[in-house]
């Protein structure tokens, strides 16, 4: 048996996951990291939660509204609650609210999304018309409104959140949806009689999953926004429960004689969103196909 | 271009009448009924006198009859009245939109002077502190809670300057120097989202078109760069951000609710949340009825425009 001789050895590479280039740009780039840092954290301080406050977020010591010292790092509230402790337990309520609500967004606008760009016709223009009539209202007065209609709690929230984030989804589902049908794998799946739920969940819907990742991710951060806005109005989470927002609504009655119970609670939104925006970021650059040609 | 506008306001129809249905069937998710909030939970009424209010605020009648005689109400400028005031819902928007007007527009104006120069500078000098200052004013904009952003502005100027804005609302027409000095911190608060999204808009738009085949051509035939920027290259990046101008009405719309209970602004988005607050469903329901109508006029507006001034849209 001939035998051959390499003058060099032959590298094997092994197959790069996504998952590892995504981590990839993410570390190349500082904002992504520090994002990505962010996220961590306040994941894992609402999981660590009991462990890490301090003091219990709803009882009520003696004394309101002292400013920060050793005993109470951030202060108390109006009703003597220490804040540093809300906040902390506030990061549960923001995690809940962006799970959930980005959830009911994903799955409902996702669907519709997907059956608009599956079936096409008369169906995608029904879609699109629905889509059209809630994008025709803003936002923040959508969600208000059906909080405020249906009854201010945090459940209400999400829902209504949830609702009008969802022709978001939607849209960013549709259009991938239609160039993915096209493809010749799909019409070979169609032609041996795949089922159509199978066609859209097993051939199509891997195929547009990074713009989904991408969008959930963003729309982490403005439900967060939205649950704080809510709160803030008294529509969202209500007291006593711990909530960013609703702590900077009743605070701010009290902020010219103590105005740590005002900055504190703006503050961990605004770095709550802001992780979430510069993560969301990277993670749009890293999915992106034309950068991971490169 | 007449054709174009026909086309799109026969489009606009169906959009219409679907806000209209949304609308409508907002305030049928109220839980527990009408009757029951507009008499409070503790009088209590006989099943004669809930027959009696039925029949007065015409729910007796099926649904889609009561739809009917509510939309051939709005058509004829009839939006009902305050169920707590009993003021015609029409006139209390009236009074109370051009403040929200003036917010929104002042805030749009002042989101358009501070991005649009930062934006361009940003793409036009990339690497070094102008990228790096467009990122951080972008993502701190972005991320900054406008009801915060307020919240501080009131405390610094409170705290630090001693001063707070009149609490008395008063119009541009009647004086127009405490009118301005009480919208400063409103439009700050309302603007500084928008600042941030109209500027990376601005950025993405400006490098996209630089990198051009004409820019480039531009360039090799000896244009100077000032030249190129505002001969060549604004016109077209300006298209898509002008596209968008509706949507940024949207965000002043939406942002305008938080900011003008926050001031004490009596705009209509403290009018819905205080007809939300009170219950008054016929007030919440003109008035989201009436910034949903507006919004869409504006995007068809702006729609009309981007066809103006790109006539391949008009083509399509």
């Amino acid at each position: 048996m001939a035998t051959l001789e390499l003058k060099q050895p032959i590298r094997i590479r092994k197959e790069r996951s996504r998952a590892g280039d995504i981590l990839r740009v993410l570390s190349g780039r500082a904002a992504g990291l520090a994002g990505l840092i962010l996220v961590l954290f306040f994941i894992l301080l609402a999981a660590a939660a009991p462990l890490v406050a301090p003091h219990d977020p709803i009882a009520q010591p003696a004394d309101r509204l002292l400013p920060p010292d050793g005993t109470y790092w951030l202060g108390t509230d109006e009703f003597g609650r220490d804040i540093l402790s809300r906040i902390i337990y506030g990061s549960r309520v923001s995690l809940q609210v962006g799970v959930i609500s980005v959830g009911i967004a994903l799955l409902l606008g996702g669907a519709l999304g997907l059956v608009a760009g599956y079936y096409r016709g008369w169906i995608d223009s029904v879609i699109g018309r629905v889509i059209d009539i809630i994008f025709a209202f803003p936002s923040v007065i959508l969600i208000i409104v059906l909080a405020g209609v249906l009854g201010p709690s945090i459940s209400t929230a999400m829902l209504a959140i949830g609702i009008v984030y969802a022709p978001q989804f939607a849209r960013i589902v549709r259009g991938p949806t239609l160039s993915v049908m096209q493809q010749q794998y799909v019409e070979g799946a169609h032609a041996i009689g795949t089922r159509q739920l199978q066609i859209m969940l097993r051939y199509v819907l891997p195929n547009i999953a990074a713009p989904i990742i991408v969008q959930a991710t963003l729309s982490f951060s403005t439900a967060i926004l939205a649950e704080a806005t809510l709160s803030f109005l008294g529509l969202g989470t209500q007291p006593p429960d711990p909530s960013w927002g609703a702590m900077l609504g009743t605070g701010r009655k009290f902020m010219e004689l103590a105005p740590w119970v005002a900055i504190y609670p703006g503050l961990a939104i605004a770095l709550a969103v802001l992780g979430w925006n510069l993560f969301g970021d990277a993670l749009r650059d890293a999915l992106d196909p034309r950068l991971s040609q490169n | 271009m007449s054709k174009y506008i026909f086309r799109r306001l026969v489009q606009l129809l169906p959009t219409l009448f679907g806000i209209s249905l949304l609308v409508f069937g907002l305030m049928r998710l109220l839980p527990g009924d009408v009757v029951r909030v507009l008499v409070g939970p503790e009088l209590t009424i006989t099943p004669e006198q809930r027959a009696t209010l039925e029949r007065m605020l015409g729910l007796d009648a099926p649904l889609y009859i009561q739809y009917l005689r509510w939309i051939g109400g709005v058509l004829t400028g009839d939006l009902g009245v305050s169920l707590r005031t009993s003021q015609p819902v029409l006139a209390t928007i009236v009074q109370r939109f051009p403040i929200t007007l003036e917010l929104s527009v002042l805030a749009l104006i002042f989101s358009w002077i501070i991005a649009v120069p930062l934006g361009i500078w940003a793409a036009v000098r990339r690497r070094g502190a102008a990228e790096f200052t467009a990122q951080v004013v972008g993502l701190i904009g972005l991320s900054l809670p406008n009801f915060w952003l307020a919240t501080m502005l009131l405390l610094g100027t409170s705290l630090l300057l001693r001063w707070q804005p009149s609490p008395l609302w008063v119009s541009i027409f009647v004086d127009p120097g405490t009118n301005l000095q009480m919208m400063i911190m409103p439009v700050i608060s309302l603007s500084v989202a928008l600042i941030a999204a109209i500027m990376r808009m601005v950025r993405s738009s400006m490098l996209e078109v630089l990198s051009q085949d004409y820019i480039r051509t531009a360039r090799a035939k000896g244009l100077g760069e000032t030249l190129i920027l505002s001969r060549h290259a604004l016109k077209n990046a300006f298209i898509p951000v002008v596209t968008v101008m509706g949507v940024q009405l949207g965000l002043l719309l939406g942002g305008a609710v938080v900011i003008e209970q926050i001031y004490g602004l009596p705009g209509i988005g403290w009018m819905i949340l205080n007809g939300i607050y009170q219950r008054d469903y016929t007030l919440v329901q003109g008035g989201v009825l009436f910034i949903a109508v507006v919004f869409v006029l504006i995007n068809l507006l702006v729609d009309v425009l981007y066809a103006y001034v790109d006539p391949r849209i008009r083509y399509d």
